[in-house]
């Protein structure tokens, strides 16, 4: 074994020790509530993938995840803490949904880049603000971003509950937009292959989010913009000595990650409600900082990640119908300390982690 | 007009408890370098185990006790995770968000099963309002008295604490040598520990603190102000806090101002004689959503340094290494 091989290993070990940690004091939680866990956890397997419908729904909840771990990932790559996913993807839906209303009787081959474009401003300006703040005035990035959420979330409101409802409807949520403009849903789309598969909201966003992924790990690893990126966030100061701009690179950054972050509006908008509604993004901002943890921010890490916590939502969702003790909640618990072992206590098992490798690996030459 | 101009300043009084409460929180936690977004946490696990407990025991006193007790070991696990283990202090403060929000609900459910509601508490059980000494009395007299009944009589007793923790907070981080140690240890570590004081157990010190505040926020919120914990109770309280925190600049006075700023605007928001006022200059919606947003624009910008700027302690989100 040589020492990347080692390595790897040692991160692969560390994550399932502090995932199997985290669910070990969930298993505990439901065990005090009076449930059995193991019916607890095969219930939440079987739902989420057990039978089409509920593979259908974990894949949907997954797509938003990619978006969201990779806005989180691109800015902590550059050294940043993007706490804003939530409020970018909130305002990167706004732009979804206004070009949907406005162009909805075009073909959905022209809207969707437009859609694209108009989710990457959006977001990006949320995400470009707080990071021109960061880069120039020195304001720390949690914080701005924080409040830039709840400001996002207002602004909704008001042009949700004012502006953009229906006089005669009640709830504040824009109109239905037009067919023409709904992103294929999965069964759909398999439906031209000839296959037949149960109509979930999963749809062809699920496509998009891998291509996403796909490119920001070329952009990360393989540009020499990426490489700038990581120097800042590696060393600042070496990045300003080798003549990289670490203000740039901050704002880009920001603006790429509140990008991403957009495109849940295309998951969510376009590809599913069809119509602007209030917190469509709730918690999936949040959660993406989970995913990119475990996925120790790299995209293939961030794609497992998504997936688990595509099961977890699914997952947990079949089990508070199943058990009436366990609340949906259950998911965000399990969030919570998952964020909390896989990212502040990293450094729990690592050494004991290390030296068995290192023994494993002496004894192998 | 004048009684009114009382009765809105009274309400800001009334929403700004748990602001106070948490934001004296934070500085202690700041000033000693370790970051604390976790406020919002503490203040929504103290409004359920304040509710619950107090449910159980049919105590409010016992429910402040069990929402300390929660503050405590929130900012404990995040003192093990940021000053031991030296993880990454903003981490560990979402984690705590993050799990605070599952575990309210799913215990509240689990155990009331009424959708992440606990129990209406009788009025034995909860933080009633108390009429000070004289209050009737002194009511006739021209303006103190309208004060000292409006105003200053019958409030809860955590809204008075809450008034009294702000100068004891000012006096313990600038006049006490714990604050001297405190304030010193937020700046320049290393200084404090080639002093021989342990830079590591004066911040666990200061997060102590920080948990008994954090966690008393919240017991306001569900055994003081209402009766009973909902779920996401606290909606953004905490940050607010933190908020206020920031535009003191990290210091007790200052920060409380903030906090009666912020609940000031959150009042007139809702007292439609000041609307009717103002929405004649304003657009209605426009109105209200800056109301809504001003504590978080008024963050940024003071962050930014557009308004005098807010400078955190330099230390701050460091863990400390002892050389060898």
């Amino acid at each position: 074994m040589n020492e990347r091989q080692a390595n790897t290993l040692v991160v692969t070990l560390v994550t399932i020790a502090n995932l199997f940690i985290a669910f070990l004091i969930s298993g505990i939680v439901i065990w005090v509530l009076g449930e059995d866990p193991w019916f607890a956890l095969k219930t939440m397997l079987y739902g989420a993938f057990g039978y089409d419908e509920g593979l259908g729904y974990t894949l949907y909840y997954s797509t938003n995840f990619i978006f969201t771990g990779l806005a989180f990932a691109i800015g902590f790559n550059c050294g940043l803490f993007n706490i804003g996913a939530e409020g970018q993807a909130y305002i990167g839906g706004l732009g979804v949904g206004l070009i949907c209303l406005w162009l909805e009787n075009w073909p959905l081959w022209l809207v969707f880049p437009l859609a694209v474009l108009v989710s990457i401003i959006f977001g990006g300006v949320w995400g470009a603000i707080p990071g021109y703040f960061k880069a120039k005035r020195g304001s720390h990035e949690v914080v701005t971003t924080i409040m830039f959420n709840f400001i996002a979330s207002v602004i909704m409101v008001n042009l949700l509950s004012h502006v953009l409802r229906p006089p005669k409807e009640m709830s504040p949520e824009s109109r239905e937009f037009g067919e023409r403009v709904w992103i294929p849903q999965m069964h759909e789309i398999f439906d031209w292959f000839g296959l037949e598969i149960t109509q979930t909201p999963l749809n062809g966003t699920f496509i998009f989010a891998l291509v996403c992924l796909l490119l920001v790990w070329r952009f990360i690893w393989y540009t020499r913009w990426g490489y700038e990126l990581r120097t800042v966030g590696i060393n600042e100061t070496a990045a300003a000595y080798a003549g990289i701009s670490v203000s740039k690179n901050i704002i880009i950054a920001m603006v790429i990650g509140g990008g991403l972050a957009g495109f849940v509006g295309i998951n969510e908008i376009m590809g599913s409600s069809h119509r602007l509604m209030l917190n469509f993004q709730a918690g999936i901002g949040f959660t993406g900082i989970a995913v990119s943890l475990i996925g120790r921010n790299h995209p293939l890490g961030i794609f497992l990640a998504a997936l688990l916590f595509g099961i977890l939502y699914q997952g947990g969702a079949e089990l508070s119908f199943e058990l009436q003790t366990i609340d949906r909640h259950m998911v965000v618990l399990i969030q919570g300390l998952v964020i909390l072992f896989a990212g502040a206590l990293e450094n729990l098992f690592r050494p004991q982690i290390e030296q068995l490798v290192k023994r494993i690996s002496s004894e192998d030459s | 007009m004048w009684i009114d101009f009382l009765l809105i300043l009274d309400a800001t009084l009334r929403i700004s408890v748990p602001f106070v409460f948490a934001s004296m929180g934070g500085i202690f936690a700041e000033r000693s370098g370790v970051i604390d977004f976790g406020l919002e946490g503490k203040m929504l696990g103290g409004a359920f185990v304040a509710a619950t407990v107090a449910y159980w025991t049919q105590s409010a006193w016992w429910g402040l006790l069990g929402s300390i007790g929660i503050g405590i070991v929130f900012s404990m696990i995040h003192g093990y995770a940021s000053i031991t283990k030296r993880g990454n202090q903003v981490v560990s403060c979402v984690a705590i968000n993050i799990f605070a929000m599952g575990l309210t609900v799913v215990l509240a459910n689990a155990w009331f099963g009424m959708g992440g509601k606990t129990p209406q508490l009788p009025k034995e059980a909860r933080f009633m309002p108390i009429k000070l000494p004289y209050a009737e009395e002194m009511r006739d007299l021209p303006i103190i008295g309208d004060i000292y009944y409006e105003l200053i009589s019958g409030h809860s007793i955590l809204v008075y604490i809450a008034f009294v923790v702000v100068p004891v907070t000012a006096w313990i981080v600038f006049k006490s040598s714990f604050g001297l140690r405190l304030r010193a240890t937020g700046e320049n570590p290393l200084a404090v520990d080639t002093t021989g004081i342990s830079v590591n157990k004066t911040r666990y010190q200061a997060l102590l603190f920080n948990g008994i505040l954090g966690g008393i926020s919240g017991a306001y919120l569900s055994t003081a102000h209402l009766a009973f914990f909902v779920k996401d109770m606290s909606a953004g309280k905490g940050y607010i806090a933190l908020a206020a925190m920031i535009v003191g600049k990290w210091r007790p006075y200052p920060a409380m101002f903030a906090c009666l700023l912020f609940s000031f605007l959150f009042v007139i928001k809702d007292k439609p004689e000041v609307f009717d006022l103002l929405k004649g200059i304003v657009p209605v919606n426009i109105l209200n959503s800056f109301l809504d947003m001003s504590p978080y624009i008024l963050t940024v910008i003071f962050l930014a340094g557009f308004v005098g700027k807010a400078v955190a302690p330099k230390a701050i989100g460091q863990p400390f290494t002892k050389e060898k």
